[in-house]
């Protein structure tokens, strides 16, 4: 086997390997039963909720636990306006950015809040280190806040009916402080001593060998940020083009350890689901239709990557590398196309390699797995999406045997029903309505594009996809530091945020709250393979009748007029 | 809602203080030991310095060749060429960049062109070419550097650096290092 495909099967082994204990670990620390790192986050935790005049131990409702997220989402919000539009007169400015536009630290901010990371600035000349740092905070309480979202879920089908599951801030702060942190920290120095910058000094200018010539190289307090970029899924690179930059991405060591970094909470999160409740084998069921989703997505990827453009094989040259073409030579076609899609499954978007240059058959699977957005997920938000599947096929399954829909001792009603339908709809309907607009007002987009035919309507999609699936990675070729694209794409991505968080976390609190049906000989199981088979076809069915036309525009005809 | 605000403000605060200022600064100090105080690996040679892990631009016939890139290797900033691949424009770029490299290159033969010196980048500032790049590049600078070409490919084999662990990941060359090299065999 070629050390290209053996990285790609080692790294995803060793992932999987670490999120179960990791994923027995989480579920202790959301029960607040003892660990082992205590003694390290018990005073830190306690200085946290004294400071922000918390009581950790009051119980809240679904209702209390929306309120609570959406205020201190909003407080985020409003600091950071603030601060991306007087970055150039703050302090830890020592490249002289200047101040973000309106709409563009409107885009930066919101996109930053809900986890996404579209970032339509490049970092080394769009925001000082202060700015920098700030999005960095964002980057955990982001991450923070979809984890804590997932903790009601977890608290409403641990107990057999109640209304009081745990209080908000309890769960944002353990997620950061417990989870995130550390993990983040561990990532941080591997990278550090890889050779990535960790810096206050600005650019630095260095002579080259060849020519003599002055060349400034950006610098920055780069590995602290990339370290909690993947761990908390949310991307944004501290360098314009993200971790295929050399400083972000120094080596094949570092692109195995941001892929673990990126794969590990979303995958740990479905095991701690499965600890919580006492129900391992559900989150079994769980985990084998995301993973082989995944599979299904991945290994067409590699395979595509690693052929290469078959109109630059018929140039006559040694194509045996694959397709190169904004790629880097240090981790090859295969590894970049494996890592385009575990971006994409789970709402990461960060990237090694321009998805904009990829084969459009590959283009068409990462945009498959954003609008799935479920196989695996971001943190704490892919287990909620995934949770909206299940109580569809919950309720399909109920109607074609012929029995009350159940899932785990609830009634799923028609209330549920259609909150989960609302939900389910929200994606296409965001998606497809804006690439629609985009398309029918060419004056405001046309210019923007990088590439002609069908692959710059895919361009297009893809921004809007990405939003809404809040994933932040691009056809990077788009021109979309644009009041079109900024204001668009921020409102993309504010509904795709909040209502994806809001549906799932009222259906587990109207459900916590019925009566507990005790499992008898007709209740229908939903930890076997077939209720797995069961989910994968509704999601299978969404997914593809909804984006199949849009797919067909873009990725398929490029890739007949390609493959002729 | 109302009742969250001070919760949320407060919170806030003290979450700053932790993220934004106790753990960068906690990765920042450690970064202190590792290799030139966490600003980036550099290179020392004739006086000068360079960043081993950012690429330069090589066109030059005496020095091995870096790949095309976007940015043309200003780390002021980082880009590839976000060329699609069934852009006929571009395909007619890689098409006179083929041309040029057998120009400078007459000794090889089209088919052992390998596809990563004739496509950009994604960061623009890639700082390797594959083993075979630099092979094919062996006959040129023998040729114009006056060298024998088995020294050249020894100084080839020397640079190329094996997968990691010899298991995982691709073979590849530091371009920056390889010249360096080079210039120091006269």
């Amino acid at each position: 086997m070629n050390t290209e495909i053996l990285g790609i099967i080692t790294t995803f082994l060793i992932a999987v390997a670490l999120a179960i204990p990791l994923g027995k670990y989480i579920s202790k620390v959301y029960e607040g039963s003892k660990t082992w790192l205590d003694p390290i986050f018990d005073p830190i935790d306690r200085i946290l909720f004294k400071i922000g005049g918390i009581n950790p131990l009051k119980e809240m409702t679904w209702k209390e636990h929306l309120s609570a997220l959406l205020t201190i989402n909003l407080v985020w919000f409003l600091i950071s306006m603030a601060l991306l539009m007087t970055q150039q007169w703050l302090p830890l400015n020592p490249d002289g950015n200047p101040n973000m536009s309106a709409d563009l630290a409107f885009n930066t901010s919101i996109s930053f809040l809900v986890n996404c990371n579209l970032q339509h600035y490049s970092g080394e000349t769009g925001v000082s280190y202060l700015s920098q740092i700030w999005l960095m905070f964002l980057q955990f309480v982001s991450a923070g806040t979809g984890m804590a979202a997932a903790v009601v879920l977890f608290k409403a089908f641990r107990k057999k009916s109640t209304d009081q599951l745990g209080n908000f801030y309890n769960f944002l702060v353990k997620s950061c402080v417990r989870i995130l942190l550390p993990v983040s920290l561990v990532l941080a120095l591997i990278l550090v001593f890889n050779g990535t910058p960790m810096t206050f000094e600005g650019k630095d200018t260095m002579t080259t060998l060849q020519d003599g010539n002055t060349v400034e190289v950006s610098r920055g307090p780069a590995a602290a940020f990339i370290a909690i970029k993947h761990v908390g899924t949310n991307g944004g690179g501290f360098f314009g083009t993200n971790s295929a930059h050399p400083f972000e991405n120094p080596n094949y060591l570092t692109f195995m350890m941001q892929m673990i970094g990126q794969l590990i909470i979303p995958l740990s999160m479905i095991f701690a689901f499965g600890y919580f409740i006492k129900r391992k084998k559900l989150s079994w069921m769980i985990f084998g239709v995301m993973t082989i989703g995944f599979l299904l997505l991945v290994t067409p990827n590699i395979l595509l990557e690693q052929n290469g453009n078959p109109a630059i094989t018929s140039l006559g040259i040694d194509n045996s590398l694959g397709a190169m073409e904004g790629k880097e030579v240090r981790f090859g076609a295969a590894s970049s196309g494996f890592w385009s899609i575990v971006t994409t499954v789970i709402s990461t978007g960060s990237v090694n390699a321009m998805h904009d240059s990829t084969m459009p058959l590959s283009g068409m699977n990462q945009l498959l797995a954003m609008m799935i957005n479920a196989f695996y997920g971001g943190c704490g938000v892919g287990l909620l999406n995934f949770f909206i599947f299940i109580i569809l096929a919950v309720f399909i399954s109920g109607l074609m045997v012929g029995r009350t829909p159940e899932f785990l001792g609830k009634k799923i009603e028609a209330r549920e029903m259609k909150i989960a339908m609302i939900i389910a709809l929200l994606h296409p309907f965001l998606i497809l309505t804006a690439t629609a607009l985009a398309t029918a007002f060419p004056q405001f987009t046309a210019s923007t594009l990088n590439n002609p035919g069908f692959h710059g309507f895919s361009e297009m999609l893809y921004e809007y996809t990405s939003s809404a699936a809040n994933n932040g990675s691009g056809f990077e070729g788009l021109g979309d530091n644009t009041p079109w694209w900024n204001i668009s794409t921020g409102i993309v991505l504010l509904l795709s945020r909040f209502l994806p968080i809001i549906g799932p976390v009222a259906i587990a609190g109207l459900l916590a709250s019925k009566k507990y049906i005790p499992e008898g000989a007709g209740t229908l199981k939903t930890d076997t393979s077939t209720f797995g088979l069961m989910v994968f076809a509704v999601i299978a069915i969404i997914a593809a009748l909804a984006f199949f036309p849009a797919l067909t525009l873009g990725p398929i005809a490029e890739h007949f007029s390609l493959y002729r | 809602m109302k009742k969250d605000i001070l919760p949320a403000i407060r919170l806030t605060i003290a979450t700053i203080i932790l993220f934004a200022v106790v753990y960068p600064v906690c990765v920042w100090g450690i970064a202190q030991l590792s290799l030139n105080n966490g600003k980036g690996e550099i290179i020392e040679y004739s006086g000068n310095t360079y960043y081993s892990n950012i690429g330069q631009s090589f066109t030059s016939d005496k020095y091995f060749q870096s790949r095309p890139s976007a940015v043309n290797y200003n780390a002021a900033g980082s880009g590839g060429s976000n060329k699609g691949a069934s852009n006929s424009e571009y395909l007619d770029t890689v098409k006179s960049r083929i041309d040029t490299f057998l120009v400078h290159n007459p000794d090889i033969a089209k088919n052992e062109i390998p596809v990563d010196i004739i496509t950009a980048s994604a960061s623009g500032l890639d700082p390797n070419i594959s083993v075979q790049a630099a092979h094919i590049q062996v006959k040129r600078i023998a040729k114009v550097r006056g060298l024998s070409e088995s020294d050249v490919q020894k100084l080839v084999d020397e640079q190329t650096e094996k997968p990691l662990f010899g298991l995982f990941g691709t073979e590849k060359i530091n371009v920056l290092k390889l010249n360096i090299a080079l210039d120091t065999l006269k």
